[in-house]
């Protein structure tokens, strides 16, 4: 039986309607966890439910473990184990292990190096913990997994470089000037992506905004939620010469701004940097700005291959990370077998201590000359001895080595004292 | 060991730290490990430390500035190349020109290694506070301009990338176009300010010493041809908004006439400031 087991689905396996389905609220992950752990023979569980992925982590008490969770879900959800059981992964040991290091590195995740997912693997920890829903092994696994989400992230640039359209032109504002607490935008329209494109301009210390719309009573709501400028469509040009970064995101058929208007606005302001980001389809902004000395014109699709090379960087990056985590999960497989000397540890004390007191008893029981003193002195001698003989085997199976495998010496070790026989043996 | 064994081996000791901090800051160029620049910096700080001793001494024995052959002369605007990137670096932290910095200054004391030692020339006329501070203006001045010279390519290496969309190895490592077009200006214009200075005080020494200020002598015509190819940059980026790429390009080509001034006249044509560069 494998000492830890993760059930799960994510948005590579499950469409978007079953995650719904299966997902559990924040409010709902307590409640859900004590039913659990009432319901199926688990010794700790641990319920993870982010939009992208559900998953239960245990450690089962018997065989049945993995049948009752899954009968678990199917109840507290309501949907037929039918409907669901496709999507489910299932994973054992060292492959559970794994996956939740995966998980928490960020390299399971849909757009792979996005930072939220450790702070919502460290909330469903806390949801456990707060259960008493963990004992030694969820504990040591799940510390392992935030150290090892750091360690991924400070070690590989998984986390590095824009994904997405938004991000990017911050990015590239950032190489085009050097202090953006100084720089001005104008944005030209609306729209989601342009909208938050400036919003990340403004975290990133951009104070002067100015927004500019065919319509002015959108343009004053606008610049009201940025704290900026409204102006009229039609100054817009005239604004050219004082702002510094323009996003343009219309529903203008033709071009908004040409060629010659930002060449005379180019003029006044002394041919200071305009940085132009068009994200409007149909396009806003004349591509031959971009030819415009000092100026430098980024449509929808520059922005979309940029963030394509950066995904394709972490990508390449993420191998980097699965390295640390396999070393990771390595290691935690010595603390499991570590784990498992114990039980081993305990059968041979067991055995070596009930051979010297049946035989002492037998031995003392045709002495009878002896005082109480002396009878007690031998049998602290036996004992003595027995623990003398097991000293050495024990010491060697808690420490066999890292590098073995130390499953073979437990097995050895049950079969040379002829454990398990013995154990059967008493059982009946 | 004699006095001029151990400057030698001063000499060669500063020049094997110049490699070492452009090693340094090759690697950092690749890798981009915080720890290798600074470990590059602070060779090139103890280059310049050790190079700036050596110097002293050189002047010390001698009496004057180590100015008179050409192995002499780039040795001191080695040093003082050194010194200004030094000081840039502390003034406005543009870490990556340490790139165009430790190389080039590498590259002069490896010139002024292998140049055969031409016997100095022991004029008395060598002497003089006006010289002195002519050399020390022209040298600054130089330097600084070489350091506008690096920012400037290192600005058009950014901006193509930009421009063309196309990121390649340069655009992670170099910083923001506004930090190199800055400081290629604020060289630009220290740089000037120097050499203008220095130009002045050789006329005066010109006068003190030969009795006339203009001589028509080669290395003068150059020294003045370079002048107004600055003072156009200059005037150009006031007047008519010549930033970016165009400023870059010209500060390039000016710092080309430079070199042609400070080398080339005296190995093609000659003059009275020939002497320097046996």
């Amino acid at each position: 039986m494998p000492e830890i087991i993760l059930i799960g689905l994510n948005h590579k396996t499950a469409p978007v309607e079953l995650r719904e389905c299966l997902a559990f609220a924040p409010d709902q992950t307590r409640d859900a966890l004590e039913t659990l752990q009432m319901q199926a023979p688990v010794k700790e569980a641990l319920i993870f439910s982010t939009c992208n992925r559900m998953e239960i982590l245990f450690v089962p008490a018997d065989e049945t473990a993995t049948a009752s969770v899954i009968r678990f879900l199917s109840e507290n959800k309501e949907i037929p184990v039918a409907d669901f059981k496709d999507s489910l992964y299932i994973y054992e040991g060292d492959d559970a292990v794994k996956h939740m290091f995966r998980v928490a590195s960020s390299l399971d995740s849909m757009i792979v190096g996005e930072p939220q997912i450790l702070g919502q693997v460290k909330k469903a920890y806390k949801n456990t913990v707060a259960n008493k829903g963990s004992g030694a092994i969820l504990n040591r696994l799940m510390h392992k997994a935030f150290s090892i989400a750091k360690r991924v992230r400070k070690e590989t640039g998984i986390g590095d470089n824009a994904v997405s359209i938004s991000y990017a032109a911050v990015e590239l504002a950032n190489k085009i000037f050097s202090d953006l607490g100084k720089r001005s935008v104008m944005l030209i329209g609306a729209g989601e992506m342009a909208e938050l494109a400036v919003e990340h301009l403004i975290s990133n210390g951009v104070q002067s905004i100015v927004v500019a719309n065919r319509t002015f009573k959108n343009a004053v709501s606008l610049a009201e939620r940025f704290n900026g400028q409204a102006v009229k469509f039609e100054e817009m040009e005239t604004f050219l010469k004082d702002v510094d970064i323009i996003i343009s995101s219309t529903g203008a058929t033709g071009f908004v701004l040409t060629k010659r208007q930002v060449k005379e606005a180019m003029g006044q302001r002394k041919s200071r940097p305009l940085f132009f980001i068009d994200i409007a389809v149909p396009r806003d902004l004349d591509p031959a700005i971009n030819r415009i000395n000092n100026a430098y014109l980024y449509d929808i699709d520059d922005l979309q291959s940029l963030v394509n090379d950066n995904l394709e960087e972490r990508q390449r990056e993420a191998l980097k990370g699965e390295r640390l985590v396999e070393e990771a999960v390595i290691k935690f497989r010595w603390w499991l077998n570590s784990l498992a000397v114990v039980p081993t540890i305990k059968d041979i004390k067991q055995k070596l201590e009930c051979i010297a007191e049946t035989e002492t008893d037998k031995t003392l029981s045709k002495l009878d000359s002896l005082s109480p003193e002396e009878a007690d002195a031998i049998k602290r001698m036996t004992q003595a001895i027995a623990r003398k003989i097991m000293h050495d085997p024990i010491l060697f199976l808690k420490n066999t080595g890292e590098h073995r495998d130390d499953t073979q010496y437990l097995s050895v070790a049950r079969h040379l004292f002829n454990l398990d026989t013995a154990l059967e043996g008493r059982e009946e | 060991m004699t006095l001029a064994s151990s400057q030698n081996a001063l000499f060669i000791t500063t020049t094997a730290i110049y490699l070492l901090s452009t090693a340094g800051y090759t690697l950092y160029l690749f890798l981009q490990k915080d720890k290798l620049q600074h470990t590059a910096f602070g060779l090139m700080c103890l280059g310049a430390l050790v190079h700036a001793v050596t110097t002293g001494l050189n002047t010390w024995c001698m009496g004057t500035l180590p100015v008179h052959n050409l192995q002499q002369n780039l040795s001191i605007a080695a040093l003082v190349l050194a010194l200004a990137f030094i000081v840039l670096k502390f003034k406005l932290n543009l870490k990556i020109l340490g790139i165009f910095t430790a190389p080039l200054v590498l590259i002069m004391m490896t010139a002024a290694m292998v140049l055969p030692e031409a016997q100095p020339a022991a004029e008395s006329t060598l002497k003089g506070f006006w010289l002195v501070s002519h050399i020390i203006l022209i040298f600054t001045g130089e330097a600084a301009l070489a350091l506008a010279c690096g920012a400037g390519i290192l600005y058009l290496l950014q901006e193509r990338a930009i421009k063309e969309k196309k990121r390649g190895f340069f655009y992670k490592r170099l910083p923001s176009l506004d930090l190199l077009d800055s400081t290629s200006y604020s060289c630009l214009i220290t740089g000037f300010t120097l050499l203008t200075m220095g130009l002045i005080t050789g006329l005066i020494y010109a006068r003190s010493v030969w009795g006339r200020f203009w001589a028509w002598d080669p290395k003068e015509i150059w020294s003045a041809v370079t002048w107004l190819v600055y003072a156009a940059i200059l005037h150009g980026r006031l007047t008519s908004g010549w930033r970016g790429r165009r400023s870059a390009i010209m500060t390039i080509i000016g710092f080309a006439v430079l070199v042609f001034t400070f080398l080339g006249v005296n190995l093609l044509i000659g003059g009275h400031h020939q002497v320097f560069t046996k």
